[in-house]
């Protein structure tokens, strides 16, 4: 659902509001995956991100968004200094990612400790973005809600128990989306929630033992 | 949020109220927050739009590789032409006065989006300024704005790479042209013509960044992209009616951007981009940007 303020907004560091502070966005959720600034990451661009970005600083956005900076953080202009600074091991790639996907959209293979994720997600315009991919897993994740994403095992009542640990929170769920890649493998989910989950809530889910792991996507839009 | 204009100004017209007042209410009622809270946000865009204007007219930003900057002052202190001291000159300054300095990587409000980013904000405050028209009936201009936007981004697009600057530039004129009617006491209805005037006026509009920055042509369509809203706006305040309803209009726009060919839509592979002098400016500017390691 498009708002008011996905319009008139974000307040951001120029030129592109989708090669920069969308850019930047996507940086900021793949951050969410390994729980803070990734020591290495593999960034591929596509489509018109790989042959505009450069102009529009798209490199130096997804890099400060990795490191945490948002859409009008003015270090973003100096990201990839601060990057060299910081000893931060991160690598751009160009690449094609066939006709179907957006022609902004970005590849994240990202590190931190023993952490290891990869995210897919397109700059849509404006500002506005969609996470397409998980490790694999198929998702659609705009970041206009924190969100929460876990695997776990495919076990019977998990999403039950899952909902109810978010009520006790009381957090509300706006949407929940469960894949599989297949019956009886990893289940996949991805809970949208009005307010933001704490580290208690997400420490509850990760206690699960059916939890592989899990991790809040923290909300990007105004 | 609205996915046609043509319900929204129905809903403000049963109603007898303003489209901002609608697009307001829906806003507060998806997102669960106070319509005064939406409102401080668009009081804190504003601010910033202002300041962009303001930035930018002082004239000394050059963009990150050189091939714009200065322009919008020429417009304030530069020799007279024949709208000289009319809003209409004013109004353009705005537009390239904003876009220098995104170019400059500066501060802006993206509205629809930053390739467009200064159409909405020069239309909105120079005719402010022109007219004494206070913040409050702004904020609620900038409200209705959104709504529109809101509906090209559900029903067309509002990105270059998939639209053409039809989707950029051409978005923000008819979000200026209908917001602008609205502050300046026009009806929900004539709100929908003169959206679908100025869209109408961008229909076919290409996006071809020099060297792939928003820079060139860019800063320049918002000010043709402001003029545009304009003349939207003064046919729609006359009681003109363009014959075809603004999500008509709205639709032929997404769907002329999908038939566009890719080297049109932000991929610097055509149109200006691809001139000899675009080619020529886009290597020399892009070595010099590499060399400064900007």
């Amino acid at each position: 659902m498009v708002s008011l303020l996905d319009i008139i907004g974000p307040v951001m560091v120029g030129p592109s509001s989708s090669h920069t502070a969308g850019a930047c966005r996507l940086g900021l959720l793949a951050r969410c995956l390994v729980g803070g600034t990734p020591e290495r990451a593999l960034i591929e661009l596509h489509g018109s991100f790989a042959r505009t970005g450069e102009g529009h600083g798209t490199d130096k956005a997804i890099v400060g968004g990795l490191m945490g900076f948002r859409p009008d953080d003015e270090r973003l202009r100096t990201a990839l200094e601060i990057m060299d600074r910081e000893g931060l091991d991160y690598r751009f790639e160009k690449t094609t990612l066939g006709d179907d996907a957006h022609p902004n959209t970005v590849r994240i293979t990202l590190e931190r400790g023993d952490r290891k994720s990869q995210m897919l997600g397109a700059s849509l315009g404006a500002g506005r973005v969609l996470v397409t991919e998980i490790d694999g897993y198929p998702v659609e994740v705009p970041g206009n809600s924190d969100t929460i994403v876990l695997v776990a095992e495919d076990v019977k009542g998990s999403i039950a128990r899952i909902a109810g640990l978010l009520a006790d929170a009381q957090l509300n769920i706006a949407t929940l989306k469960l894949t599989r890649k297949e019956r009886g493998g990893d289940a996949f989910m991805v809970i949208e929630v009005d307010e933001r989950p704490n580290e208690e809530v997400r420490d509850a889910i990760r206690a699960l033992g059916w939890v592989k792991w899990a991790f809040r996507l923290d909300k990007v839009s105004a | 949020m609205y996915r046609s204009l043509a319900t929204a100004i129905h809903d403000a017209e049963a109603r007898g109220v303003t489209l901002s007042t609608v697009a307001l209410e829906v806003e507060a009622k998806d997102q669960g927050r106070p319509v005064g809270e939406i409102r401080d946000a668009l009081r804190r865009a504003l601010v910033v739009m202002r300041e962009a204007v303001d930035r930018g007219l002082v004239g000394d930003l050059k963009s990150s590789s050189g091939l714009v900057g200065g322009d919008a002052a020429k417009l304030r202190t530069g020799p007279d032409g024949p709208l000289s001291g009319t809003p209409f000159r004013d109004v353009l300054a705005r537009a390239l006065a904003v876009q220098e300095v995104n170019a400059a990587m500066g501060v802006i409000v993206a509205a629809p989006t930053a390739g467009g980013a200064g159409v909405l904000p020069a239309v909105l405050t120079g005719l402010a300024s022109a007219r004494g028209i206070d913040d409050e009936r702004l904020i609620d201009a900038l409200a209705t704005a959104g709504l529109i936007g809101a509906v090209v981004a559900d029903r067309a697009s509002l990105s270059g790479a998939e639209g053409g600057c039809q989707a950029e530039t051409g978005a923000a004129a008819g979000m200026a042209a209908g917001a602008a009617v609205e502050m300046l006491g026009g009806t929900p209805r004539q709100v929908g013509h003169a959206t679908a005037l100025a869209q109408q006026g961008t229909l076919g509009l290409v996006c071809d960044p020099l060297g792939g920055l928003v820079e060139l042509p860019c800063v320049f369509r918002n000010a043709t992209g402001a003029a545009i809203a304009l003349a939207a706006i003064e046919m729609a305040m006359a009681g003109i009616e363009f014959a075809i309803p603004a999500d008509e209009v709205i639709d032929t726009m997404g769907e002329i951007g999908a038939s566009m060919d890719v080297r049109y839509r932000e991929t610097a592979g055509g149109g200006l981009a691809a001139t000899p002098t675009g080619r020529r400016l886009a290597k020399e500017r892009l070595y010099d940007l590499k060399r400064a390691g900007g």
